[in-house]
């Protein structure tokens, strides 16, 4: 054999040199890091400006102590209460219609698909707010709600402002999520599915053992921003006199006078719900990606450590200080 | 057994398969045997994965009569009319057909424990403490008993794969179809996979193996047909078809490969 990797080079000695000593480069790397000082100038620009915002809210015509006593409340803990009933019941109606819809789409049945097709059509197409007016005025159109023997009613009994408002953001959310759902289904490889159809298992059961878990991976991060998204748009319900958050605020600024204080007390409110469920959306995620890496991502605690971490000046090739 | 023995395990008669105006299967004749190991040949493009995917229903094929222990496969005949099956039925027709794909097609969100237990419990419905004891025999036998808790991408392509032909086995298939089972894989891996297909040939489980390895063909098969085109080529003993082929085609495949 003439393989020419088994030539060894003339100047170096027979074994290679791997063993000879005192060896060359031997321990850890001691470099001198990079240096950011961007980071150091754009952090002081940043706090600078935040300080000037900061001054201009303090001296401006706001009485702090109103602030101070409204936000603990009861109207508006109760305004709260009332944003969050609605948005986790509309939010359940637009998950669980949505994916069915979604199925539909996607369904080779041409009658499912071109359903499921018209109504993202439409509750995609038409405002919100029309959509909330619509179902609060049903009466016009339906007078009665006449469900045969089970049930019978006027539609003005019926259609209260939280259940118009509940139909209306519901279903609306339905028409997006729908949406999210299609592209989290069509994301999962099609090989799942024949792996999944080889063994014997069905369409339905397919979907639900094999695809929509691994659809949820990408379900999840949209479906939490349409959900922060939900706290805020339920804000429209003021519109036919459902007592939410910002319904309160607004009432609190017309009766007091006290219009700007109101209203930064309802932005504590929203600020302080989506936070908590910016919070429930990360481990939420962090279950989903179980199996789809190796290692799970780091909580927000870590990840908090690892930023600052990026200011100090130290090196980390090697593992050693410098 | 509800078949005699002297039936094929699978018999394709005049198969053709196309993709719209593609032509992919042309007219294919084989029979196979009971326990017989049925390695299939052929370039990319030759419509040996396509057929392997008709035998399970994974494709539709648009002429002749293919069937799987006597029953047509995807269709029923009454008279002198074909009637499709109901998605219930071709369903019932794959639980005895075991598969293996060249990607693996693990379950990602599910441990090499719970991949093997998903069809046991949802599509027979056994009971969940069964169906533990005997995948951990399945792998155990591939040689994976120590890697049950872990997932899919915890684990090499030649595990994932054996964990796969776990799967597959953990219906009690009577025939396993393997497309391409080692060409996703790392060379060194390859052999772990070929050798737990070896054992599963020596208990006499009926396989169709789409393949490149020559050398398993060789020395596992009982027959081997050569495709090119969506044709049969050439067909016999692995030995013959390999050591002195006939065709011109068979030929110069054959120089390219081995």
């Amino acid at each position: 054999m003439t393989d020419p990797l088994d030539k060894v080079p003339a100047d170096v000695p027979p074994d290679g040199g791997r063993d000879a000593s005192p060896r060359k480069y031997s321990g850890p790397i001691k470099a001198v890091p990079v240096r950011h000082y961007g980071r150091w100038i754009s952090a002081v620009v940043v706090l600078g400006l935040l300080a000037l915002l900061v001054r201009a809210f303090a001296d401006a015509q706001i009485q702090w102590s109103v602030v101070g006593d409204q936000i603990t409340n009861g109207t508006f803990a109760w305004g709260a209460w009332e944003t969050l009933k609605i948005t986790v019941y509309s939010m359940v109606i637009g998950v669980v219609l949505g994916a069915i819809l979604a199925v539909m789409r996607l369904s080779p049945n041409p009658v499912l698909s071109s359903v499921a097709w018209g109504y993202i059509w439409f509750f995609r197409g038409t405002p919100v707010l029309v959509q909330i007016l619509l179902w609060f005025n049903l009466s016009l159109v339906f007078q009665y709600l006449d469900l045969g023997f089970i049930y019978r009613d006027e539609m003005n009994q019926v259609m209260t402002p939280f259940v118009a408002a509940l139909l209306a953001l519901g279903l609306n959310e339905a028409a997006y999520m729908a949406e999210i759902c299609r592209a989290g289904i069509q994301s999962v490889d099609s090989g799942q599915t024949e792996a999944a159809h080889a063994l014997g298992m069905k369409g339905g059961k397919t979907m639900r053992r094999i695809v929509l878990p691994q659809a949820m991976r990408v379900i999840i991060p949209p479906t939490g921003n349409e959900f922060i998204n939900m706290l805020k748009t339920s804000s429209l319900a003021f519109a036919i006199g459902y007592g939410e958050l910002f319904l309160r605020g607004r009432e609190f600024g017309s009766r007091t006078l006290a219009i700007m204080e109101g209203y930064i007390v309802i932005s504590l409110w929203y600020l302080a719900l989506t936070t908590v469920f910016s919070i429930g959306q990360y481990y939420l995620e962090r279950y989903y990606a179980r199996g789809s890496s190796r290692s799970l991502p780091p909580t927000p605690l870590q990840r908090l450590r690892k930023q600052l971490s990026s200011f100090r000046v130290q090196s980390n090739v090697g593992g050693v200080k410098v | 057994m509800s078949s005699q023995s002297t039936q094929p395990m699978v018999k394709a008669e005049n198969v053709h398969k196309s993709f719209g105006h593609l032509k992919v299967l042309k007219g294919i004749d084989l029979e196979v045997a009971h326990r017989e190991v049925f390695c299939l040949v052929g370039p990319s493009g030759s419509g040996k994965s396509t057929f392997l995917r008709c035998i399970n229903h994974l494709e539709q094929i648009n002429g002749g009569r293919l069937s799987v222990d006597g029953r047509l496969v995807g269709y029923r005949e009454k008279g002198d009319k074909l009637y499709e099956l109901k998605e219930k039925e071709v369903a019932a027709q794959r639980r005895d057909i075991g598969m293996v794909f060249q990607r693996f097609n693990l379950f990602p969100h599910m441990t090499a424990l719970t991949n093997v237990m998903e069809a046991p419990v949802q599509v027979k419905g056994e009971s969940k403490s069964v169906a533990r004891e005997r995948a951990l025999k399945l792998l155990d036998r591939v040689g994976l008993a120590d890697k049950a808790k872990n997932y899919p991408t915890q684990l090499s392509g030649g595990q994932q794969q054996r964990v796969a032909i776990a799967r597959a086995l953990a219906m009690e298939p009577k025939l396993m179809l393997f497309d391409e089972p080692t060409s996703a894989l790392d060379p060194e891996l390859v052999g772990e996979v070929l050798d737990v297909m070896r054992g599963l040939a020596e208990d006499g489980m009926t396989m169709i193996v789409v393949t490149h390895e020559m050398g398993f063909a060789r020395e596992v098969g009982d027959a081997l047909v050569f495709m090119d085109d969506g044709v049969v080529v050439e067909a016999g003993h692995p030995r013959d078809v390999l050591g002195n082929p006939q065709h011109e085609r068979t030929k110069s495949f054959l120089s390219k490969v081995l």
